[in-house]
């Protein structure tokens, strides 16, 4: 038994909204993989709760007209990674969430609990972030978009206003067409493990494939929340594929983190990993996207 | 709890279509083990880490400690009890398990096993690499995983026709 004051289950969106007014108190339940396991821990116990596992309308991938990318936000890491869109459009990211955890996490935990949650180190965040997502809210005010790097405010923070929930994640055409990403975890083992660094590296390349016309570079546990390489990113657009820009921009991203010790690893050995981790999803990347990188002489 | 909270839970167990009032604070592996007595879902960390209480639902493997009995309503949901025979016969995976000698204490066996059947029912055949990542949400404090990998790799084979 796990120890709920009082749990309500959600029959639609709009249902939803109107059990989180009525109970100001309660907190979401998606999939529960991170709320159970804090009800258990005692951090949560005796809380109220609304249920949304049971909305199916918030479950899958599909694409609107002008080709954007929506991920329902109760869409499971499983069939994220299984999705025909994602392997298509966004492969990365189904590899990314392909690293939660173990296999049975990966079919209860969803990708809205995995952004909703605020926590820096969440497998999905870094590639989204990498990929502009476009967070779409609901609640009693509307609908309401934003991006998903303002989402987060703060460690274990999101904007979420009173009795709103996060219905999709939204990825634009713009984002992701003639793109190709790489994603790197390092963790201690190899399965049922946070991660100490995530590295997820996109790139757009020329049509000659020798310029990098767009990086983007999102991190996770190199902040208090996942964070964008922005300087960086700014700093080598346009840049020529010539020997040795990988490693400069690994060195280049240092200026752009601000990880800290903890007791999985500390802050320089984070660091280490930004700028390694940077230079290989980097390289990955670029060869994804048909472009190579010249040996040095 | 001020007031006790309940929910009539309809799902099919094993095959069979059943009914519960169950309380909402229940976790499935509570639902499963004291309602109807499937003791082969075994509490082992109650939070996710060690695969110990692990069932199929519609079609997918789960860690029934962290799914809301609730959540079962109108699901289909298998046990080990499931996969063996009326007479206690033990199924291809079962087999493999005991011959392999990837059993010793055997609480990590039935969690294990669901996995296994949920993986081969794909119909795929797996290296020993993607082997282990899909039996990787699993812990066993006994084998040392070596004959578990062994065994569900021999289910696997067999099933396929091979050797
Ligand atoms: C054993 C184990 C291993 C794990 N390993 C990893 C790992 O390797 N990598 C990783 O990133 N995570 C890992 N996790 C954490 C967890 O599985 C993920 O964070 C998962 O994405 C949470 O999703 P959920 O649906 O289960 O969230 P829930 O627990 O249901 O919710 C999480 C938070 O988000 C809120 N919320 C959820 N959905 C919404 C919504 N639609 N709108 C508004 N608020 C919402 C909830 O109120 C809660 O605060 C692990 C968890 C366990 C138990
Ligand atoms: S008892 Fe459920 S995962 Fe350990
Ligand atoms: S056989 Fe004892 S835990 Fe696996």
């Amino acid at each position: 038994m796990y120890d709920i004051k009082a749990l309500y289950e959600a029959k639609s969106v709009e249902n939803a909204i109107e059990l989180m007014k009525e109970h100001p108190e309660a907190k979401i339940i998606a999939g529960g993989s991170d709320v159970l396991i804090k009800i258990r821990e005692g951090k949560m116990a005796g809380c109220e709760l609304v249920s949304i596992y049971g909305l199916d309308e918030l479950r899958g991938v599909s694409m609107a007209e002008d080709g954007t990318l929506r991920i329902g936000s109760l869409t499971s890491f499983s069939h994220i990674t299984k999705d025909p869109l994602i392997k298509k459009y966004i492969g990365v990211l189904g590899e990314a969430v392909d690293m939660v955890g173990g296999p049975q996490i990966r079919a209860i935990g969803t990708i809205g609990g995995n952004t909703c949650n605020g926590v820096t180190s969440a497998d999905s965040a870094s590639t989204l972030l990498a990929w502009d997502a476009i967070v779409e809210l609901n609640g009693p005010e509307g609908v309401r978009t934003l991006p998903l790097e303002e989402f987060y405010l703060g460690p274990g923070k999101v904007d979420l206003k009173s009795a709103e929930l996060q219905t999709a994640l939204l990825i634009p055409k713009e984002s992701y067409e003639n793109c190709a990403g790489f994603y790197i975890k390092y963790g201690m083992r190899n399965a049922m493990e946070i991660a100490t660094t995530g590295c997820s590296v996109n790139v757009r390349l020329s049509s000659d494939k020798k310029t990098l016309e767009r990086l983007r570079i999102g991190f996770g546990v190199a902040g208090p929340v996942p964070r964008r390489a922005r300087k960086t990113e700014e700093e080598f657009k346009g840049a020529s594929l010539e020997a040795g820009l990988p490693e400069k921009i690994g060195d280049a991203v240092l200026k752009d983190v601000e990880p800290r010790d903890s007791w999985r690893a500390s802050k320089d050995m984070r660091l280490h990993l930004c700028s390694t981790m940077t230079e290989r999803a980097f390289i990955e990347a670029v060869s994804r996207c048909g472009g190579e990188i010249p040996e040095k002489a | 709890m001020s007031e006790k909270q309940y929910k009539l839970v309809t799902c099919k167990i094993n095959g069979k279509e059943r009914s519960a009032m169950v309380d909402v604070r229940a976790s499935l592996t509570d639902m499963l083990r004291n309602d109807y007595s499937l003791t082969s879902v075994k509490k082992g960390c109650e939070v996710g880490e060690c695969g110990a209480c692990a069932v199929i639902i519609d079609g997918e493997c789960y860690n029934s400690c962290i799914y809301l009995a609730i959540w079962a309503d109108g699901k289909e949901i298998e046990t080990l009890e499931g996969l063996t025979g009326e007479n206690g016969e033990l199924n291809d995976i079962q087999q493999a398990f005991v011959d392999e000698t990837a059993i010793q204490c055997g609480f990590c066996s039935p969690g294990f096993i669901m996995e296994a059947e949920s993986i081969l029912r794909t119909g795929e055949i797996y290296t020993d690499e993607e082997l282990r990542k899909l039996l990787s949400g699993h812990l066993c404090r006994c084998t040392g995983y070596d004959n578990i990998l062994r065994a569900v790799k021999k289910a696997m084979n067999e099933r396929n026709g091979k050797k």
